[in-house]
């Protein structure tokens, strides 16, 4: 059964909403670990085909990497958005949120920032260890960590519009995937280019604080489309 | 005035848009084939051998205009969604909808001719200059918004979501745009960009102009001549359609 | 004019394939895409009369 829902928002202020919109998609989450790993998993299995495509000369696996390691995870990012509003579509919880008094675009917000915890937190954390095998030095899987870190919250964004246009569409996986990808293509640019730059001498900052504006330009317009989009999927 | 008024409004009922675009989109059709032989006529006659190019440069008369139209239909396909996400028109949607496929016809024509350009003067097949590759992921987004149409089997809800879509995409695509430029120059080797059209002679300008107008007259018409069928398909069930058919 | 002979023309200075094939792929395109249209909307004019004139006989 799902958690108790939450205090009617008329008690609350619009943070603890948002909070309990977060704790309740983690304990959800927790209910299905499987979910959540899988896309982990994916990640590192997908990030270990590449030497095995190209073969294992360092030289090319290091120049390799930074493309390498954000293309993967950002596939894997992809894999998990389809869960983002799909089994609340299907228990009518989502009804609930477009009917509640709280401005949809928060709760919105709250689902895509829950997300991130969810599939792009642990991508974070784990990409440091797949980057050594691309032989990464320590400098740059710091660097790669951070792109990470501003570059999944904009993919579990952008995401969020893409999982809500094709809610409860058919073949919505590989259509949610088609739709989105040309979208992740500049968070993808700057996020391994923040590596390269590193790498190469030239500094990550600008890469760095480009990933930054496009965290702020996603977390202002990417909920207001996900609501329309969601108020169109549950006409 | 007021006539004016009620005429605007008059063809933003399907019924009337469909008769509206029958008499319309011959006229549009006959306008490209001229302009499309003035330019033909300019870019084959008229503009000189390019030093640098040889012949091989003319193919800039159709590559042009494919690319530039491919995006100027996007935007407005996009101006059509946020029309019809605004004031619930059922018009707008099918106007979007009557647009894409020349749209992505478009892009890809444009990197199909791209592609015949570069491989005599570069060597290859495919370069990953900036705009090749904003036009691959123009032609993408386009793809896009054709495969949720498709997915979706309520026309409106699929007009609604492409709407959105296509809004999401035209906002993204000065961002994707300038990112590709930023990669392109970070990566930038000894390549040079593939489309650096030789140095303009007056010839050279006027034939890409005319072929610029001729291919949106030929766009115009595909639009209203497609948008007429899916009129059709969607008011199926009126009295007006029955009386059409007979 | 300043091609001296038909077969100048058509060779293109040596471009031919490149200039003929990018021309040739447009109005080709251009062609297909008109025809599509066209047998659409003739489709639906089929499937329109048939649904609206179900019970005459067919001859």
């Amino acid at each position: 059964m799902n958690p108790p829902p939450s205090p009617s928002p008329m008690q609350l202020g619009l943070g603890a909403v948002m909070l309990a919109v977060l704790r309740r998609e983690i304990a959800l989450a927790m209910r299905q670990k499987g979910e959540v790993l899988t896309p982990l998993v994916f990640f590192i299995v997908v990030a270990s085909l590449f030497p095995l495509g190209v073969g294992p000369e360092s030289a090319l696996l290091l120049r390799m990497a930074p493309g390498v390691l954000w293309v993967s995870a950002l596939l894997a990012a992809m894999l998990s958005l389809q869960r983002m509003f799909a089994s609340d579509y299907a228990d009518g919880s989502l009804e609930q949120m477009l009917l509640s008094t709280t401005p949809l675009t928060l709760l919105v917000a709250a689902k895509a920032l829950s997300h991130f915890l969810l599939s792009g937190l642990p991508l974070v954390l784990v990409a440091p260890v797949l980057g050594l095998q691309f032989g990464l030095d320590g400098q740059s899987l710091w660097i790669l960590m951070l792109s990470l870190l501003l570059g999944t919250p904009t993919l579990s964004l952008i995401g969020s519009i893409g999982a809500s246009l094709t809610l409860g569409v058919r073949g919505a996986g590989v259509l949610l995937s088609l739709l989105i990808l040309p979208l992740y293509i500049p968070v993808l640019i700057f996020g391994a280019g923040a590596v390269e730059a590193h790498a190469s001498g030239l500094g990550s900052g600008g890469h760095l604080s480009l990933l930054a504006a496009l965290l702020v330009l996603a977390l202002f317009f990417a909920p207001l489309a996900t609501t329309a989009a969601l108020k169109i999927s549950l006409e | 005035m007021n006539k004016h008024g009620i005429q605007w409004f008059k063809y933003a009922s399907p019924q009337n848009f469909y008769f509206l675009a029958g008499r319309l989109w011959p006229w549009f059709a006959g306008l490209a084939a001229v302009l499309a032989l003035v330019g033909l006529w300019i870019a084959f006659f008229l503009a000189p051998t390019d030093a640098q190019q040889g012949e091989g440069y003319r193919i800039i008369f159709v590559h042009v205009p494919t690319s530039q139209m491919s995006m100027l239909i996007y935007v407005v396909m996009a101006g059509w969604a946020a029309i019809g996400l605004a004031f619930n028109t059922r018009l707008s949607g099918m106007m979007a909808s009557a647009l894409a496929p020349t749209g992505a016809l478009f892009a890809f024509l444009s990197l199909v001719t791209g592609s015949l350009w570069g491989k005599p003067m570069w060597g290859t097949w495919w370069v990953w200059d900036a705009r090749l590759t904003s036009e691959l992921i123009l032609l993408f987004l386009y793809l896009g918004f054709l495969a949720l149409q498709s997915s979706i089997d309520d026309p409106r809800r699929a007009d609604k979501a492409c709407a959105v879509l296509a809004l999401v995409g035209v906002v993204n695509v000065p961002i994707i745009y300038f990112s590709v430029i930023w990669w392109n120059t970070l990566h930038q080797g000894a390549s040079v960009s593939m489309t650096r059209a030789p140095s303009m002679a007056a010839p050279m300008l006027w034939g890409m102009l005319i072929m610029v107008v001729a291919f949106w007259m030929y766009a115009i018409a595909a639009a209203l001549a497609r948008v007429r069928t899916i009129i059709l398909e969607r008011e199926r069930h009126t009295e007006w359609v029955k009386h059409a058919m007979e | 004019m300043q091609w001296n002979s038909v077969s100048e023309f058509f060779a293109m200075g040596g471009y031919a394939f490149y200039v003929w094939g990018s021309f040739g792929a447009t109005a080709l395109v251009m062609a297909v895409e008109s025809l599509l249209i066209r047998n659409r909307r003739r489709q639906m004019q089929q499937t329109l009369r048939a649904e609206h004139q179900p019970n005459e006989l067919q001859t």
